[in-house]
């Protein structure tokens, strides 16, 4: 339309996309982005506390690394995250939007909770950990795996399917510890609190050592399962088109069951962990939105489970910061949620910037030149 | 009735370098119906976006009722009084027939469905549509979804309408009531242009024929001065000699019978209809049509990956000695028959190849299977990789770049290579040098007429005539689903096939009609 009679004004800003970017320039471009978040914070923070931000920033770094308990808990919580953001990205790479890891992993501390419960007493505490983490792996494929027969029998939608799946399992343990809860508090207090028993063991006096190793292991198995195995490479294939899946003769509906069931079966183990290996106890909330945040950790990390590791830490690095930001200075701790929200918008968008190109419309000389 | 509704002067449309519209002349008058003809890519879809206010023109003027005009969007088209019907329907699915007739007009006053229905109702009488109003779009057959299209460009006061390919997703019953309607409007003064292929339509419902050849305007003639050999010669031209090496076959064995196979579409169309035919090993069969015949139906059901309704495909095997008939088996089945099909669909990136994954990670698509291992192979597919490279001289970087990345002719390579690396004794080939330059396309010639030399069946759908005629030992013609006539690539003739291209069954068009 260039030989229009109207005149055609050129946009204010106008985007291209980039080709490949050598590695180091793409870093320095995402070391910026994340170095001009930080600023912004600063500003933020100056604007709404009139606190020096600096204070803030070494409030933030003593949440996480103030103590050897801080720097523990720190590492537990990202342990967590890693691992559902792990049990998630199967089903991601398949493009299955799994929104249910947290409907899946409190299904699978249920099964667990429920078996310490019932069966505490009868068996050793190693053999009930055993039979513990097998009803929740159960307990989570089936979660995950409804859904997933609905998606690859009548090609219904898995975002919404697996959302609702998080409340009917929220509800479900608001009802068994109504029932397990004579009192009507609705607090189901420390479970096998005196005898231990399914509880995972203290290594190296450790509590969460346990735990941290276990996830360690699931950050191996996942790798090699999505890089190196067969299966893994179906599941890349039949993410990135249907079609050439269906060409070669891949039985697209099996492959998506059966990564949905794998994808279930790790929120289960992780559900395992937390109610074996964390919190002995259960509430409709005790995921405590690490379902969605490991969404987010997983496309962060771009489904790889080695770059997931950092993500997950810096997660919790800002979580952590957060928290110490309202206790210690005594602002809101919305403060704290509202930097951390920054800072992993700048990080979710220094990709953006890598793969396109901003041009702002040069005045006169440009218009001249046409 | 015969001043003219819209006229176009010397239109050209240019793509870059590629010239989609050059100097087309065109005149329709009111009452009036002309054809668009043409073959696949001959700029007739670009010179309806350009009336139509799609495409602005490079050159050239657009005249309406004496005036000349500058349609520079489907709003000013509007105003001008053009509707376009698309091939593809442009409606919401879950509204009903009248909120999709009214949406996007911003009428002054109350929203009043009630008179929507109503005036509805009166073109609906006026042009003999047949139409409930209040049906939602998702209950509708795709006849019904059609004039709801038509009816959305009349309500809108339309006078000149446009039609792409009206007929290509209607059944013969539903067409006839079709082109009643359309002698009906043109009865009432309005100007029609109808894209088709079919000439048995042309002939039958227009009052002129304007033909298209590789965007170039040929002529326009009067449908009364016009028959099938005349438009025909119009539309395929001369032929041109390319050169293309044509081996003899040598000991020619039937490797795999088709016979009478049906495939129905969702909506109840034939999409293959009594299909039979034989590929002998060492020999190219060309596949002519225009697009979406059933081309790809018929390819993706001898590969597995469309349900048949009735007939059957035998492989004979010429290593057992077996014959296996392959309908209905899925593509692994086949594989494991022991069928060695190689398949180079249409869609390469969308189906033969994964854009996002590396030349290496493309050649595994095939042999990741093998062994007992759950882990991955890469050492065999690398190699694979590289050879193919080398060999066919694919434009790389290294053999871990993502195929997206690589050119048209590269990934065709990429894909053809990987094709025949598993040594087939079939090869199907669909459309593989469309948008290939020339160097590329006849390497592609070349790997052919290597695989025929060796033995293989090779199946090859080509869209350029010439090509055809100078490739293929037997050129196999389909037309809306059914095969209209078989050739000899060595003395058909360009207007044979052309001919036999926009053939229907005439017999079958007039069993049904009683």
């Amino acid at each position: 339309m260039r030989n229009n009679h109207k005149t055609h004004k050129e946009p204010l800003v106008y985007i291209t996309k980039r080709g490949e970017l050598p590695k180091l320039k793409a870093m320095m471009i995402k070391a910026i982005v994340i170095l001009v978040g930080i600023l912004f914070c600063a500003l933020v923070t100056i604007l709404l506390t009139s606190e020096n931000p600096l204070k803030v920033f070494k409030a933030m770094f003593t949440g996480s690394f103030g103590s050897p308990r801080k720097v523990w808990n720190l590492f537990q919580a990202s342990a967590i995250l890693l691992g559902i953001s792990l049990a998630v990205t199967p089903a991601f790479k398949m493009r299955f939007w799994n929104t249910g890891a947290e409907g899946q992993v409190l299904i699978g501390m249920l099964a667990t909770i429920t078996c310490m419960f019932y069966i505490g007493d009868a068996l050793p505490s190693w053999l009930l950990i055993i039979v513990s983490l097998f009803a929740s792996i159960i307990a989570g494929a089936v979660w995950a795996g409804i859904p997933g027969y609905f998606k690859a029998i009548w090609n219904t939608n898995e975002t919404l399917f697996t959302l609702m799946m998080n409340y009917v399992a929220a509800q479900l343990v608001s009802l068994l510890i109504m029932y397990w809860v004579p009192s009507g508090s609705m607090v189901l207090g420390l479970v096998n609190s005196s005898t231990q028993n399914g509880w995972f063991p203290t290594i190296f006096g450790q509590k969460y050592l346990l735990n941290i190793i276990i996830v360690a292991l699931l950050t191996a198995a996942v790798y090699v399962y999505l890089k190196k195995s067969k299966q893994g490479y179906e599941i890349a294939v039949v993410g990135e088109s249907e079609n050439t899946a269906r060409y070669i003769g891949i039985n697209v509906k099996k492959v998506i069951i059966r990564t949905v069931l794998i994808s279930g079966a790790l929120c289960g183990v992780m559900g395992w962990i937390l109610a074996a290996g964390t919190d002995h106890s259960i509430n409709s909330s005790a995921v405590g939105g690490n379902g969605f945040t490991a969404i987010m950790v997983s496309w962060m990390s771009k489904f790889n489970p080695i770059t997931m590791i950092f993500s997950s830490i810096l997660v919790c690095f800002l979580q952590k910061g957060a928290g110490e930001i309202a206790s210690n200075l005594g602002l809101n701790s919305s403060v704290g949620e509202v930097l951390t929200g920054i800072m992993i918008l700048f990080i979710v968008s220094s990709d953006f910037f890598v793969n396109y190109s901003i041009h702002f419309r040069k005045k006169e000389r440009k218009e001249k030149q046409e | 009735m015969n001043n003219v509704a819209i006229e176009l002067r010397g239109i050209t449309k240019r793509f870059g370098s590629v010239v989609a519209n050059k100097g087309v002349n065109l005149t329709v008058c009111n009452g009036e119906i002309l054809s668009l003809l043409g073959e696949n890519g001959s700029g007739k879809t670009t010179l309806m976006n350009v009336i139509s206010g799609i495409y602005h023109p490079d050159e050239g003027q657009i005249i309406i009722g004496g005036e000349p005009v500058s349609i520079n969007s489907p709003h000013d088209a509007f105003n001008y009084k053009i509707g376009m019907i698309h091939q593809h329907f442009k409606l919401v699915d879950l509204f009903t027939a009248a909120e999709n007739i009214i949406l996007g007009l911003n009428e002054k006053g109350k929203f009043d469905i009630k008179s929507v229905s109503k005036k509805v109702a009166e073109i609906s009488s006026k042009y003999g549509f047949d139409i409930d109003p209040n049906k939602k779009i998702y209950e509708m057959s795709v006849s019904e979804k059609q004039t709801v299209e038509i009816i959305k460009v009349l309500y809108r006061g339309a006078d000149i309408l446009i039609l792409d390919e009206p007929t290509a997703v209607l059944t013969p019953q539903e067409t006839r009531k079709l082109f009643d309607i359309l002698r009906r409007m043109r009865d009432d003064g309005k100007a029609i242009i109808i894209i088709t292929h079919k000439l048995h339509e042309v002939l039958d419902l227009s009052d002129k024929v304007a033909v298209l050849r590789h965007g170039e305007y040929v002529g326009t003639v009067n449908t009364s001065e016009a028959d099938e050999n005349i438009l025909t010669e119009m539309m395929v031209g001369k032929k041109v000699e390319l050169n293309i090496e044509r081996p003899e076959p040598v000991d020619p064995q039937d490797r795999l019978v088709v016979e009478h196979i049906d495939c129905m579409s969702r909506e109840g169309v034939k999409l293959l209809d009594d299909v039979s035919f034989t590929v002998r090993s060492g020999e190219i069969l060309g596949i002519a049509g225009i697009a979406g015949s059933g081309q790809r139906e018929l390819l993706e059901a001898i590969a597995g990956l469309q349900k048949l309704d009735g007939g059957s495909i035998i492989y004979h095997n010429p290593k057992t000695g077996t014959s296996e008939n392959l309908r209905d088996k899925t593509p692994l089945e086949i594989r494991e028959l022991g069928v060695r099909l190689s398949f180079v669909p249409e869609d390469r990136l969308g189906m033969g190849l994964v854009g996002n994954m590396s030349v290496v990670d493309n050649m595994m698509l095939r042999s990741y299977r093998r062994g007992k291992s759950v882990f991955v192979e890469r050492h065999g597919p690398e190699e694979l990789a590289h050879k193919i490279i080398k060999d066919l001289e694919v434009a790389t970087p290294d053999a871990e770049t993502p195929v997206r990345r690589l050119s048209g002719g590269n990934v065709q390579k990429v894909l053809l290579g990987r094709e025949i690396s598993s040594s087939p004794t079939l090869l199907m080939a669909a459309y593989p040098v469309r948008g290939l330059d020339i160097n590329s396309s006849y390497l592609i010639y070349d790997l052919l007429n290597d695989q025929k030399r060796k033995g293989v069946a090779v199946i090859f759908v080509g869209e350029d005539l010439d090509v055809l005629l100078d490739l293929c030992d037997r050129i196999m013609v389909i037309g809306s689903g059914r095969i209209t006539g078989i050739v000899d690539g060595r003395n058909a003739t360009k207007n044979e096939v052309g001919y036999l291209m926009t053939k229907t069954d005439r017999e079958e068009e007039k069993s049904d009609a009683e």
